[in-house]
């Protein structure tokens, strides 16, 4: 019987790999893994390196990439006091009103603001770049499978194209989009930056960098949620023995029976 | 006035007036149940909870909630990202739709196992599989709420089933979109169903629950209780096995909840839906992968829709197919080997429900679809002509001179030997 019900399990989570294993079969491009320092289960953003990816995202995405969800007092988690938010809220122009002229007006940005958009809305930014929509990147980290490795290894993954590929006009060929032709052109290159905390932005710094920030936007929570993870399971872990001997002691005069 | 039943003459006045505590202390504190029951039997109090978990989670969301096809997906980040603690309730609430799904499964197949749905329990089963379909109802729903890429197509192709109806097909589709493609009125609607639904499972599981308590639970064994010796009362003993098997599960939802989260989730979701862009692969949550796979396995629309409900509907009279008087499969060599059979057929069904429809997937598709059927229509009517059960034994309290015992002991001394 122990056998069969081990058999029974087993099978159950053989099922969910499995069918986990499936829904990512589609594609079978891999992406180098890069123990990303919030990926572990005692896992953390590192916060000099999402400054750096926000100061990528700023002066290189946000071109073209809006992130709608965000709002500039949310940068707080990242380690900015609130002076620094301030001033970076307004270093943007925001579209506000109308008035009581009835009047809209653009007026510096204000931290409880959400990130200004590059485009004010979806038709223009599809218009700007050839009939290809700059997806919004709030969320790009989980709406992508194996997100975090996905994009790093997208944003390094403009190589030279094979010798009998045709690449359209506006089309850029990336080892690891899927289909190789992407409407993006290679966004990072040697010192296209210049951080503010001196380290050399290489391609691979700042798509490393951008990546972490991305992360942060996607799931802002995960800090928290991983360090009260831990406190629920060590809690539940705990109760789970006591509940067990507990089950033995109450249950002791009907097994001796038996 | 009869002598007082309980310590506390608040409780004695309220309960002569209103039985309330008698009818709790008979069906929860006293209530008799074989002493035998083993770890299989804590998924129906799981399955309980689970379903208090999703209507207690599910009523604080539906607070921060916006069910427009505008502001949907914004109003859930929202819940991500700015309500206290609404990641964890949000969370709890996805996760918790593939737990209950987990746990009701194996309850299913628990019933499978030992002949739970046999006389006199047909109705308890029947019951059982219509809160089955109630939960897959509301779980499909509740999918589409959050308004990404899988909410909206998963949706539409789910409501174009319908479309495969003779005749009034076309005319059932728009009647359920409230319009002529899945829009701001359907999603209104599903919310609404959604948020009602479950009250209705919380109506037909009481229903369930008196059903069993009319005869109490089966047991490994399958034979009646034959008197008190069979039998404990189910608090403390119940009570305490039931807490430490939540305890065990809740250990595990949490892990999935706040270290893997997204794992049972489909990254698409994350992506607003969009009328215009379709999806590589449209492929609903996990859980109804088996039957996705059925509904694919049958080349002709109508003939899908109708085999994979059929694959529920045959639950319904599973209490008739199987004519075998034996419950447990513990004495039923011939039924136990169909039984992993099954077990089997159905994880593969669930595993070509995720793969592409197409070459050698097809083709197992139809074949484990066939077999599905086989298994219930076929094999299970006819087991009992051939199959010679093993001998049951007298009670629960003497389960020591059984057939399988007497096994297991010469297995015991041949390996001495």
């Amino acid at each position: 019987m122990r056998f069969s019900k081990l058999v029974l399990y087993f099978l159950i989570l053989f099922n969910f790999f499995l069918s986990k294993l499936a829904l990512s079969a589609g594609k079978a491009i891999e992406y180098p893994d890069k123990n990303w320092s919030f990926s572990s289960i005692f896992g953390t953003f590192d916060k000099a390196s999402a400054q750096r990816g926000f100061q990528v995202y700023k002066e290189v995405c946000a071109g073209c990439h809006g992130m709608r969800l965000i709002s500039y007092r949310n940068l707080a988690a990242l380690g900015y006091n609130q002076d620094e938010l301030k001033a970076i809220a307004s270093q943007f122009e925001i579209t506000d009103g109308p008035n009581d002229d009835g009047e809209f007006f653009t007026r510096p940005g204000r931290p409880s603001d959400k990130f200004a958009s590059p485009y004010p809305n979806k038709k223009a930014a599809i218009a700007a770049n050839g009939g290809a929509y700059p997806p919004d990147l709030s969320l790009i980290i989980k709406a992508r499978p194996n997100g975090a490795n996905y994009l790093h290894a997208l944003l390094s993954g403009y190589v030279e194209p094979p010798k009998n590929m045709i690449v359209p006009e506006g089309m850029y060929y990336n080892k690891f989009y899927s289909g190789n032709l992407i409407a993006m052109p290679q966004p990072l290159y040697e010192d296209g930056i210049e951080y503010l905390d001196g380290t050399k932005a290489s391609p691979d710094q700042m798509a490393i960098d951008v990546t972490t920030f991305l992360a942060w936007a996607s799931e802002p929570e995960l800090e928290e949620r991983k360090q009260l993870g831990i406190t629920v399971i060590l809690f539940l872990i705990v109760f789970s023995i006591l509940s067990y001997f507990s089950m033995r002691q109450i249950w002791a005069p009907i097994k001796n029976k038996n | 006035m009869s002598k007082p039943k309980f310590k506390n003459p608040v409780v004695n006045w309220i309960d002569y007036r209103l039985p309330i505590f008698t009818f709790m202390n008979h069906e929860l504190n006293e209530y008799p149940t074989p002493k035998n029951l083993n770890y299989f039997w804590n998924f129906g109090s799981l399955a309980g909870i689970t379903l208090v978990i999703m209507i207690v989670t599910g009523i604080v969301l539906s607070m921060n909630y916006t069910a427009h096809i505008d502001y949907a997906f914004d109003s859930v980040e929202r819940i991500m990202r700015d309500v206290n603690h609404g990641w964890l309730l949000r969370y709890i609430h996805m996760n918790g739709a593939s737990f209950f799904f987990i746990v009701v499964y194996i309850h299913i197949f628990r019933g499978l196992y030992y002949g739970s749905y046999k006389a006199p329990r047909e109705i308890l089963w029947i019951l059982g599989v219509l809160i089955l379909l109630l939960m897959m109802a509301t779980a499909f729903m509740g999918y589409v709420l959050p308004w990404g890429q899988m909410s909206f197509w998963g949706a539409t192709v789910i409501t174009n089933l319908f479309s495969a109806i003779p005749l009034i097909g076309e005319s059932i589709v728009t009647w359920l979109w409230g319009g002529f493609s899945v829009d701001n009125p359907t999603l209104n609607r599903f919310f609404s169903l959604h948020f009602v639904l479950p009250f209705v499972i919380v109506g037909v599981v009481i229903l369930h629950l008196v059903a069993l308590h009319r005869f109490g639970s089966n047991n490994p064994i399958g034979i009646d209780v034959k008197g008190k010796q069979d039998t404990i009362p189910f608090h403390p003993y119940y009570t305490i096995k039931d807490l430490f098997g939540l305890s065990v599960f809740a250990t595990i939802f949490a892990a999935a909840v706040f270290f893997f989260p997204n794992f049972m989730g489909h990254p698409d979701n994350y992506i607003p839906a969009n009328p215009m862009v379709t999806p590589a692969h449209i492929v609903p949550e996990w859980y109804f992968l088996p039957f996705y796979a059925i509904l694919r396995a049958i080349p002709d629309k109508l003939g899908g829709v109708l085999f994979m409900f059929g694959a529920i509907m045959v639950l319904f009279v599973l209490p008739w197919l199987d004519k075998s008087s034996v419950r447990s499969s513990q004495f039923r060599p011939l039924y136990k080997l169909f039984f992993w059979f099954l077990v089997i057929d159905c994880i593969a069904l669930g595993y070509l429900g995720a793969m592409p429809a197409e070459g050698i997937y097809v083709v197992l598709s139809r074949l484990a679809t066939a077999y599905y059927f086989f298994h219930f229509l076929i094999i299970l009517p006819l087991l009992p002509k051939i199959e010679s059960t093993r001998p049951l034994p007298v009670s629960i309290s003497t389960p020591i001179i059984t057939a399988s015992s007497n096994a297991s002991t010469v297995m015991a001394m041949r390996e001495k030997k």
